[in-house]
């Protein structure tokens, strides 16, 4: 191709402060077919696109090269900006000199070097490249939100507020997830209950939202605007139409021993059970593991007792298929589980909790309906200890290496309302750093020092051990001091770390979304895109992205559903181009490419073929371009290399390699 | 890192797939994770996009190592992508070996788009182990030589 013009960006002192640009530019116009090449300070600025824009009209360019930062980040700017200078979009190839080269050589001939060889690959892709018109696909206009907590809730209103349908597809039988097992919430020591509830009602009651709970995502398949979605609504054995939600049943099931997933397992619930009395929707749902009439056919007093006739031993696990445009993740989060901390003790003392565990001692109607009392013996404690960071900030593979953010503020939010209710109570906190950023937030924390005398020690706790009169004794370090402590506690509380809930790897997976170590999902910018994975159509919303309190949850989960009201607002979207496109004259139909399309999206059908003055019907493969994706695994597997990848065609990367090994 | 001339400089070519791999070199990128010039990436989908046929043209051009990054198992954005690209891979490698192309010519890594640390490492481990091998003559294209 004749005609290629090279853009080469210094961005700022970025790539020039490596990479000589002047003699990337010189050597591009050695490069045949180039007939433009020039550099500048900032490519993307509007004064840098003018530069592009007029080169293209004033030298009548075909295709053009910009050498400058990652295509993830520029390459639709530059795109644009080719439209509508007048050649098609996709006659633009990018040439990572940023993230690729100048960035991590230190050394300019080095780094010169590859930018050249960089730019070289772009101008023999660009060479081949052929101008590709995006089809369009409709847009569904529903939203389903994977999590019914606080960010699901929210993302949910949001939504449906902007008149979109939106599914909220719960595990367990009710929304409200973490949030309403809190007592108070800080810093402002709202009730949480009284700040959750409503919005919970509000998502009820909201005639665009439908809400799914006990039930599970079961398949994903599809894309942005066209996603298809199985839920599997386990059985409840309760008619959701018929039951009124007296709660007769579960005063009168005789099975209770289940220990209480909403009360942290401190005590028990029925086998018939809601997780809380204000949970939504209100009707029980009954746990075939504990139930005597599932497990053995014998009881049935649930039945007997129901009014309402609701009971229904025989319901099974049922099947909703529907169509999304959008999908939002709000799984949130877990409390790490504490198998591998024996030296606090967790495990041999019912004094040693969890953070959580404490919210729902402290909760009106938790297991001690809100006093303060010993798990063991019921007794008042005196001495209370908290520990920070059990499993936050470690670098061994026992705990997570990240700092989980929130219990700095809950730690401090205990301390003050433990020493506020009951002056008595000496509270002793054990901390590495207090991380205390926030609206409000650093005040909070002094005047639980301050004000309400809450002890700090600045220091790790190396062991808690049960001494034999059922108290506890901490031995840790007082690093201030430089010295050794052990302090004589009746209660220990764990700031155990959060960690993504469990599920999420498998929707991730399903939604082809990705995700990172500690299995947060990722997002597709982290500072620029925070609430978007980088699969088109998925947003996330909540901890499921990386650990945040209840303030930053509701801020994401709006701006998680703005981008998806910005999604659902379109009719229609431009689908990627690249796809993959057979030589008709050459397939022999053998079915092979279809065989590894994920998508379905290849099929076979005779057409006439001319096959140099021979006319015939033949069976050929045929692209669905609405429904290749490009991945461009038939491409490979096609025996007689006859599928290519619009864009990313064999011959475009072959002219990749011949440029960098040249 | 200064360059001696002395110094055998390999020629690499890295496929990194454009939702994990391509990311993750970027995301080491902007962490200023350093690794050798030698490494020349080509971005493509999905590594299920890569070819039998670019490997063997890029050793029979002179290419010294060639290295496959996709996203992890399970993790790809087209589901299945990189089972395919595993497989083919495996198959291809050991035929390579067989042909005089040792196996630590040929890597498959899978790196995602948070792994910034780990591209890094795998490239500068890459490129010791190819530096250690030292050039490639098997495949070579005596008629491409200038």
């Amino acid at each position: 191709m004749h005609g290629i013009g090279v853009f080469v960006c210094h961005c700022g002192s970025n790539i020039a402060a490596t990479v000589d640009v002047e003699k990337v530019v010189e050597m591009a116009k050695l490069e045949p077919g180039v007939v433009h090449a020039e550099e500048y300070q900032y490519m993307c600025s509007e004064a840098g696109q003018e530069k592009i824009a007029t080169a293209i009209r004033e030298k009548n360019l075909k295709g053009i090269v910009v050498c400058s930062c990652s295509p993830r980040m520029h390459e639709a700017t530059f795109r644009k900006c080719a439209e509508k200078a007048g050649i098609n979009p996709y006659m633009v190839e990018i040439a990572n000199i940023r993230e690729q080269c100048s960035w991590i050589h230190k050394d300019v001939e080095e780094g010169t070097e590859k930018a050249v060889i960089l730019t070289r690959a772009a101008i023999a892709k660009v060479n081949l490249n052929t101008s590709l018109v995006p089809g369009e696909s409709l847009v569904t206009k529903r939203a389903l939100v994977i999590g019914g907590g606080i960010a699901g809730i929210q993302t949910a209103l949001d939504i449906a507020d902007a008149g979109y349908e939106v599914d909220i597809v719960e595990k367990t039988p009710s929304i409200g997830g973490k949030m309403s097992q809190l007592d108070k919430t800080f810093p402002t020591l709202d009730c949480s209950a009284c700040i959750l509830t409503p919005k919970m009602v509000d998502a009820a009651a909201h005639e665009k939202i439908t809400l799914y709970t006990y039930s599970e995502v079961e398949k994903v398949s599809g894309f942005v605007g066209d996603f298809t979605v199985e839920i599997r609504k386990k059985a409840r054995y309760v008619n959701m139409d018929k039951c009124t939600g007296c709660g007769v049943c579960m005063e009168k099931c005789p099975s209770k021993k289940a220990p209480s997933e909403f009360n942290a397992g401190l005590n028990n619930r029925t086998a018939i059970y809601t997780p809380f009395a204000q949970a939504i929707p209100n009707v029980p749902v009954i746990d075939p593991n504990q139930c005597t009439k599932l497990k053995t056919g014998k009881c049935g007093v649930c039945e007997k007792f129901c009014q309402a006739g609701a009971i229904d031993y025989t319901q099974q696990d049922e099947i909703v298929t529907q169509k999304y445009g959008a999908i939002v993740v709000a799984t949130g989060f877990d409390v790490i589980k504490l198998d591998n901390y024996d030296e606090y003790a967790y495990s041999q003392s019912k004094d040693v909790i969890t953070s959580l565990e404490l919210e729902r001692i402290m909760n009106a109607a938790g297991p001690t309906k809100g006093h303060l009392e010993r798990m063991s013996d019921g007794k008042h404690p005196k001495n209370i200890v908290f520990i920070q960071c059990v499993g936050s900030r470690c670098n061994d593979s026992k705990g997570k290496p990240y700092c989980s953010k929130i219990c700095c503020m809950y730690t401090a939010k205990h301390a003050m309302l433990i020493r506020d209710k009951y002056p008595d109570v000496n509270v002793t906190v054990f901390y590495i750093d207090v991380r205390t950023p926030g609206k409000n937030f650093d005040e909070f924390y002094r005047r639980a020092v301050e004000e309400y005398g809450v002890n700090y020690v600045k220091g790790q706790v190396g062991k808690v051990t049960p001494e034999p009169d059922g108290s506890l004794t901490v031995h840790g370090v007082d690093l201030l001091e430089n010295k050794q402590l052990k302090v004589s506690a009746d209660m220990v509380v764990l700031a155990a770390a959060i960690e993504p809930n469990p599920a999420v790897r498998k929707i991730a997976t399903m939604l082809t979304a990705s995700i990172d170590t500690n299995n947060f999902l990722t997002e597709a910018h982290p500072k620029l895109r925070p609430v978007e994975s980088p699969t088109a159509g998925v947003f996330l919303s909540g901890v499921c992205q990386g650990p945040k309190d209840i303030p930053e949850t509701v801020s994401q989960a709006g701006a998680a559903a703005i981008k998806v009201v910005g999604l659902l607002a379109k009719d229609k979207l431009l689908t990627n181009p690249c796809t993959a496109k057979p030589d008709e004259l050459r397939c022999n139909g053998c079915s092979v490419c279809a065989n590894v399309c994920p998508y379905g999206a290849i099929s076979y059908e005779d057409k006439l073929i001319n096959d140099h003055g021979v006319r015939e019907t033949r069976r050929v493969a045929a692209v669905n371009s609405a429904l290749c994706q490009g991945c461009g695994a038939c491409t490979v597997a096609c025996p007689s290399g006859v599928m290519d990848l619009q864009g990313f065609s064999n011959r475009q990367i072959i002219a990749e390699v011949d440029a960098i090994c040249r | 890192m200064s360059i001696n001339n002395e110094e055998f400089r390999p020629q690499i070519v890295a496929f990194c797939c454009n939702w994990c791999s391509y990311a993750g070199a970027d995301l080491a990128g902007s962490s200023r994770l350093a690794y050798p010039a030698d490494v020349k990436i080509i971005r493509v989908p999905c590594s299920c996009r890569v070819n039998p046929m670019f490997i063997l043209r890029a050793f029979e051009k002179g290419a010294d190592g060639v290295i496959i990054c996709g996203c992890h198992p399970g993790d790809c954005h087209y589901s299945t992508g990189n089972y395919y690209a595993r497989r083919r891979m495996t198959l291809l490698f050991s035929m390579l070996d067989y042909v005089g192309i040792e196996r630590g010519r040929t890597r498959v890594e899978w790196v995602s788009a948070a792994e910034g640390v780990k591209f890094s490492q795998t490239m500068n481990e890459f490129v010791e182990t190819i530096r250690g091998l030292g050039k490639n003559v098997r495949l070579g294209d005596l008629r491409c030589k200038k």
